[in-house]
């Protein structure tokens, strides 16, 4: 006699089988992104830059860091189209004689790599807090979002700032440059892990209450086990869209900071450096060191940004 | 009503205890303080007698405690960037700030409300729809962005307003105001106009939703059904109703105001707080931070309080929550 679940255990792999692709596109998130041209478009876009700028070692005209290629007498070229540009240098050059498009692309990568590294700083960081609050309850749980309320109340920049500061305050000053990425990884972590942990916690609340935890703790699974295998899947709708936002929040952080003069500095420069560099050139008519990494950061966090909106309207079932 | 205020008066002091700990250990534990006031020749008998006097070899907690006195007094130490006491650097930019940040609210105020008024009512018009495009563009920009994209139409291209500084200022006592000066309003133009760009998209954004919530309920509907007059139902029935919300966001919004005012300062060169913190971040001038972090945070932390405490007052359901909660325990 093979039982109800043996059958079903039996029809599992099968299930599988049909296509994790096939089920993708068969749902009804997929269905929403179709429908919408503005979602279709950021994504592409969104995947172009970040393509490119992940593969601007292969992809730039120039090695904007390698010294020896650089020509002084190439410096301030403007961009190809205009009078006195040559396709050497598409998007013109930069003082040091840079090509501007070179730059970009691996200023964009440095964008990017502070952003995704902050998101997935600030998942780890928030979703065990959040978890662990909602979970073990009682002080912890009061500790853990008092602190969250208090960092809430202050803007994200005036934190980042402020750590950034602190952070330079204390390191030795010599080894600033090495360090700097870690310190504004750190800078632009911090409010997202606290969006993460508030989220992350009620929803837990909502969930440990359900049967299926019930479930899990009468046939004896270990509560880390159940935190993770049972309860955190359940959470990861809401996490994913905070997810997306944050990327944009924590690239446009980063570049404030950059521009600021207090991010990252010229050696290993990000989007916002070069924006930083360009607004000196910005009266004496050299737009095009301005112009193309603005274009860049603008473009990047709008097409983010578009598809976070997007994912939150898709995954919310009260706008359905 | 009372325990309710002293829990909250008491969050807030523990909160300013935490904020004023953390600029404590930046202050004290970063560089030794002697080192920058003695010579090479100065023999470690008198290192430590200076030590002795400057209440260095005291106990922690009555470090902490002398350093919170003299905080509450206003005494923060030198700024080791301009060699000046901190307090007088902070109080001679802080009317600069304060300018630029109560013009940027109250231009965000006055363009954000109507326009949200005004895509609420018509929601469906072609005008609406280029304005909430163009306020999702408006969110997305960083607002170093926007500032450089102003410069560059009215100071490069058309050259009508100044790019940097605050023009001519007069002197009112010890405050200096740039209001009375031609050249002074010509320069606060731009950076009231970028600071104010983000506040207005979020006001205008929330007194839309507002509307179109309100616009929704029985009452109006009810009111349009007597005949009153669209003027009077949008403004005087809609309106009014969604102007609670509306004015919790624009109190807690202040505090953004004053952390966005750190980036515009920057971008136009604006001589307030914010320009010197940047500047101060850069050079490590941590007795000028301590004191910032101090300053904003029972800014922020005030403003917090007030807010919390209006809601209390105004909105009676919170209180009934509260005591419905408080029997069922």
């Amino acid at each position: 006699m093979v039982t109800e679940s043996e059958r079903l255990a039996a029809a599992l792999p099968a299930i599988a089988r049909k296509g994790a692709l096939r089920r993708a596109l068969d749902s009804d998130l997929f269905y929403s992104f179709r429908r919408s041209p503005v979602t279709v478009a950021s994504a592409v876009v969104t995947v172009v830059l970040i393509a490119s700028a992940l593969l601007c070692g292969w992809i730039a005209p120039h090695n904007p860091f390698d010294l020896a290629s650089l020509n002084i007498l190439d410096s301030q070229n403007p961009p190809a189209w205009t009078s006195g540009g040559s396709w050497d240098y598409p998007l013109g050059t930069d003082d040091q004689g840079r090509d501007v498009l070179s730059a970009v692309l691996y200023g964009m990568r440095v964008s990017i790599m502070v952003g995704f590294a902050a998101v997935l700083l600030a998942l780890a960081a928030g979703v065990s807090l959040g978890l662990l609050a909602g979970f073990a309850g009682g002080w912890v749980d009061t500790m853990i979002m008092r602190i969250c309320d208090v960092l809430l109340s202050f803007p994200a920049i005036l934190i980042a700032l402020l750590i950034d500061g602190i952070a330079r305050s204390l390191l030795p000053h010599d080894r600033q440059d090495e360090i700097a990425f870690y310190v504004v990884v750190l800078a632009v972590t911090v409010l997202p892990a606290v969006q993460f942990a508030r989220t992350v916690r009620g929803s837990t609340l909502v969930e440990r209450n359900r049967e299926y935890v019930q479930a899990a703790r009468v046939i004896g699974v270990h509560p880390v086990a159940i935190a993770l295998r049972h309860v955190l899947p359940n959470v990861a709708g809401p996490v994913l869209v905070i997810a997306t936002i944050n990327l944009a929040v924590a690239i446009i952080n980063e570049a404030t900071l950059s521009f600021l003069g207090v991010g990252l500095p010229l050696t290993q420069p990000s989007l916002g450096t070069l924006i930083r560099v360009g607004q000196a050139y910005l009266f004496s008519g050299e737009w095009w060191m301005i112009l193309f990494p603005s274009l860049a950061l603008a473009g990047l966090a709008l097409a983010v940004n578009l598809l976070g909106d997007w994912l939150r309207d898709a995954l919310n079932p009260k706008l359905r | 009503m009372i325990a309710f205020i002293i829990r909250r008066v008491g969050q807030s002091v523990a909160v300013m205890l935490a904020v004023g700990f953390i600029a404590f250990a930046l202050f004290s534990y970063i560089g030794d303080p002697l080192a920058s006031m003695v010579g090479q020749d100065t023999s470690a008998v008198e290192r430590e007698q200076l030590r002795h006097q400057l209440g260095l070899d005291d106990p922690f907690v009555v470090q902490f405690g002398r350093f919170l006195g003299r905080a509450a007094q206003g005494n923060f130490g030198i700024s080791y960037q301009y060699a000046r006491p901190v307090q007088q650097l902070l109080a001679e930019r802080l009317p600069a700030t304060l300018e630029l940040a109560l013009v940027a609210s109250l231009l965000a105020l006055c363009i954000g409300m109507p326009m949200g008024v005004y895509t609420g009512l018509h929601r469906d018009t072609w005008i609406s729809r280029i304005v909430m495009a163009v306020s999702l563009i408006g969110v997305s920009l960083p607002t170093f962005l926007t500032g450089i994209l102003l410069i560059w139409i009215f100071a490069v291209v058309l050259g009508w307003l100044p790019s940097f500084g605050r023009g001519d200022v007069v002197h009112l006592g010890w405050w200096s105001t740039g209001l009375l000066t031609i050249s002074g309003i010509k320069a606060l133009i731009l950076p009231a106009i970028t600071l104010a760009l983000f506040q207005m998209t979020l006001i205008m954004r929330l007194v839309r939703s507002e509307m179109l919530e309100v616009l929704r309920t029985d009452y109006i509907k009810f009111a349009r059904a007597r005949g009153l007059p669209n003027r009077s139902v949008n403004f005087g029935h809609a309106l009014k109703n969604t102007l609670v919300p509306v004015i919790t966001i624009i109190g807690l919004q202040l505090g953004q105001v004053i952390a966005f005012s750190v980036i515009t300062e920057t971008v136009f060169q604006w001589p307030g707080m914010g320009f010197l913190i940047v500047q101060a971040i850069g050079f490590a001038d941590v007795p000028v931070m301590s004191c910032y972090l101090m300053l904003v945070s029972a800014f922020f932390v005030a403003i917090n309080l007030i807010v919390d405490l209006l809601y209390y007052a105004v909105d009676p359901r919170l209180r009934l929550d509260r005591a419905a909660a408080g029997h069922g325990h």
